[in-house]
């Protein structure tokens, strides 16, 4: 008999980076810092475009589904397009 | 989800504050004592605003948050809503007091000093939802 041991790893600033640079293409995450438990993140990406604030955390949210609250406790994110980030 | 909708009072009651309040703040802990530094910032930047709002302290029932976050679609606590619409959470809410967007949503002038002033008072009590949860 076998036990699957749940072990959890604790949720990196560049874990996030390439998470978040991978599912939004042509997106930079121009800042990540924190530690396991409160991570912070500037995503600047032309996919923000259009998008009203609510929305652009809604495309990064996704991303982490099922893992904000819990694995990654608390993710603070500033979100803007290129031209806001000027 | 094992409930039906039409069969889950929390959620009706919840859907009913969003709907009935003008200004209604999901937090963790009470404007008096948040529980959480998300919450905590979401308070001081609604009180710089003097702005008369309702909170509901998600803490004491789990189940008041996992039922938000169905309504919502958002996963994370506090959650601000302005005239039954999510406006959204710590991130925006401080961003928009920055830029003045929320005192343009709250129909209040922008608070001259930035920092919130931690004597404003509490201008509505918490609103407690309670016994409502079907058992």
């Amino acid at each position: 008999m076998s036990f699957e041991l749940p072990v959890i790893n604790d949720p990196t600033p560049d874990e996030l980076r390439e998470r978040i640079e991978a599912a939004i293409p042509g997106s930079q995450v121009t800042e990540a810092d924190g530690d396991g438990h409160h991570l912070r993140v500037s995503i600047v990406s032309d996919a923000f475009e259009g998008l009203s604030r609510i929305d652009r955390h809604r495309l990064v949210n996704e991303i982490f589904a099922g893992e904000l609250g819990g694995r990654i406790h608390a993710l603070s994110m500033s979100c803007k397009t290129p031209e806001e980030a000027k | 989800m094992t409930e039906e909708t039409a069969e889950n009072p929390l959620r009706e009651a919840i859907a009913g504050a969003i709907a009935e309040k003008d200004v209604l703040l999901f937090m963790k802990g009470t404007p008096e004592a948040p529980m959480c530094g998300f919450s905590a910032r979401t308070v001081a930047a609604l009180e710089a605003h003097q702005a008369a709002f309702f909170a509901v302290d998600v803490l004491p029932d789990p189940r008041i948050r996992q039922e938000l976050s169905a309504i919502s679609n958002w996963p994370t606590i506090p959650q601000l809503f302005v005239k039954g619409e999510l406006v959204g959470g710590c991130d925006i809410i401080t961003e928009m007091a920055d830029t003045g967007e929320l005192a343009e949503l709250l129909g209040v002038e922008k608070p001259a000093e930035a920092a919130p002033d931690p004597a404003a008072p509490v201008q509505a009590p918490p609103l407690q939802i309670d016994n409502l949860s079907g058992e």
